[in-house]
């Protein structure tokens, strides 16, 4: 059967942990930190939304790009949050998730052997969909000294030793929950300007920011013709399995895309289009869930760092990436360990690069029960099971 | 403030101890501001949400009861609704806008106690003109908290 499989997607390195997601699915009683969605369903009237568009009969296909009427919306919410001005007819696009819009992009982009920079720890698509267009991933490595930000002078270094076609930024970031300020972004975009590679900014968890209003990329001045902004529904309305995200940029290259997208996709569905219609009229239930984070995010972060597990305080997201460094084990060790022997899940953060063998992704989108009853349990764990 | 209230008004019981680590307020200082909400009588008393119809054994009958009463000088309503109120049937007590002045919520053992209180203490009271019972088939959702068990949501116990 090898033979019928193509080099490209055999290639293509699996997620090393697979065999470690096998066995937390398969392990009964657990206590999971390592869900990478809300625990919240989507609010009640967005899904009553839903169901009403269903009851009415709509249940076809939609443009291309998406309803028009979603796409206005988009652009609104745009101006009225970032004062942010795309045009709904030219200018953005409906797409199945922020994961296609992704897809979309790098495709729409990259010839093969084109380089893209990727700021590690990343969210595990962004490697394959850059291999899946045969590009090549420049990788720019950050520290938790750092603060897991990009260092505006390695980013220079590299652009000019790679020369890349693009580069994916991701803020509020997934794994680290780490996001930028607007004084930081504009070093970035003061080093990014001078260069010529266009910037794909995902922007998923943009709502859910917790010290600091969150600024767009493509805010800046000059940036909006350069930045693909990719947006989406998933995280911040907690509507992960409607599939529903949007795309916006230069006419050229979302004509690009729709090209792509009206091959692959021909649409979002409609009952997910009609559906986030309603949720960017739902701004108190995204401010509620943002408070419960909120709370969370600060419980968890203090009780890990008073286990001697070293975390930052995420700005945005809900996950905190902590070091195990301590303990001694790399992360899937400490991962595989702390499942068999208390029953908690936590995704080791070597998914996310390599290099991150010393810290795990723990995410605080569960119940203040759940969270509670985890950290009872590594309490149990590092007094019974760890050496220090 | 507000934080504290909504979480206590979500869970009681919760612990001063949980209660700081949701505020990020110390515990000592968390039981003065109680303390002072309860003195103020912003916090009335802590109770639990019951749902009566999953107990085996006798229930008890609740009932609207809307009462066309009329004002007395100088006290308006406030004196017949304290006459009414003061009953221990009567479990709430609204003045309200429209078509009558006053709504109870009594509860009673059976239908018959309830008509036996409206026809022996309610209706004959000089101020109170008319009376319209409306007795409670099932609650769904009362404060805020629906009374069905939730559904456990389906979420995998681990992606990216």
């Amino acid at each position: 059967m090898d033979r019928f499989i193509s080099h490209k997607v055999k290639n293509l390195a699996p997620s090393g942990i697979r065999q470690f997601f096998d066995l937390v699915l398969k392990t009964k009683d657990v206590v999971s930190l390592g869900v990478g969605e809300p625990d919240f369903p989507a609010p009640w009237r967005i899904r009553e939304k839903a169901i009403y568009s269903l009851e009415q009969g709509y249940t076809s296909y939609t443009s291309n790009k998406g309803l028009l009427r979603l796409r206005l919306e988009i652009a609104h919410f745009l101006k009225k949050h970032y004062r942010l001005i795309y045009d709904p007819e030219q200018e953005i696009l409906v797409t199945t998730g922020v994961s296609e819009g992704l897809d979309l992009a790098i495709r729409a982009v990259l010839n093969p052997q084109e380089r893209v920079i990727l700021v590690y720890p990343c969210y595990v698509a962004y490697p394959a969909v850059v291999e899946l267009s045969a590009g090549r991933v420049v990788p720019l490595y950050t520290s938790f000294e750092e603060g897991f930000k990009i260092n505006p002078e390695k980013l220079k270094e590299l652009i000019k030793k790679y020369r890349p076609k693009a580069i994916i930024l991701n803020y509020p970031a997934n794994p680290t929950g780490v996001s930028y300020s607007k004084e930081e972004l504009k070093k970035l975009w003061r080093v990014l300007s001078k260069e010529d590679l266009l910037v794909i900014s995902d922007e998923i968890y943009d709502l859910i920011t917790y010290d600091f209003k969150h600024t767009p990329f493509s805010a800046f001045k000059g940036a909006k013709g350069r930045t693909i902004y990719l947006g989406g529904f998933s995280k911040n309305y907690a509507m992960t399995g409607f599939r529903v995200g949007f795309a916006c940029g230069r006419k050229e290259l979302i004509e690009q895309m729709s090209k792509i997208h009206s091959f692959v996709m021909l649409c979002a569905p409609i009952t997910s289009q009609l559906s986030a219609v309603e949720a960017l009229n739902s701004q108190k239930d995204v401010e509620y869930m943002v408070k419960e984070y909120r709370r969370r995010r600060d419980f968890i972060v203090s009780e890990l760092n008073s286990l001697g597990f070293k975390t930052l305080l995420p700005q945005g997201t809900f996950y905190c990436f902590s070091s195990v460094k301590n303990t001694g084990l790399s992360s899937l060790e400490f991962a595989s360990l702390l499942l068999k022997k208390v029953k908690v899940a936590v995704v080791p953060g070597e998914a996310f690069g390599l290099p991150y063998k010393d810290f795990i992704r723990i995410s605080f989108a569960s119940p203040f029960q759940d969270l509670k009853e985890a950290i009872l349990r590594i309490r149990k764990f590092k007094e019974q099971y760890l050496k220090n | 403030m507000e934080d504290i209230l909504k979480i206590l008004e979500e869970n009681a019981r919760i612990s001063f101890e949980d209660l700081a680590k949701l505020t990020g307020k110390k515990e000592p200082e968390l039981r003065k501001m109680v303390n002072k909400l309860e003195k103020k009588g912003v916090i009335v008393k802590y109770k639990a949400v019951i749902n009566k119809e999953l107990l085996p054994g006798e229930r008890s009958v609740l009932a609207l009861i809307e009462v066309k009463v009329s004002p007395q000088k100088d006290v308006g309503f406030d004196a017949i609704a304290e006459r009414i109120y003061k009953f221990p049937e009567v479990k709430s007590c609204y003045l309200l806008s429209g078509t009558y002045d006053l709504l109870l919520i009594v509860e009673g053992k059976s239908i018959h106690t309830v008509a036996d209180f409206v026809a022996e203490k309610l209706a004959p009271l000089e101020s109170v003109k008319g009376t319209v019972t409306h007795f409670m088939l099932k609650k769904y959702k009362e404060d805020g908290v629906i009374l069905r068990k939730k559904k456990e949501i389906k979420r995998l116990t681990i992606t990216y």
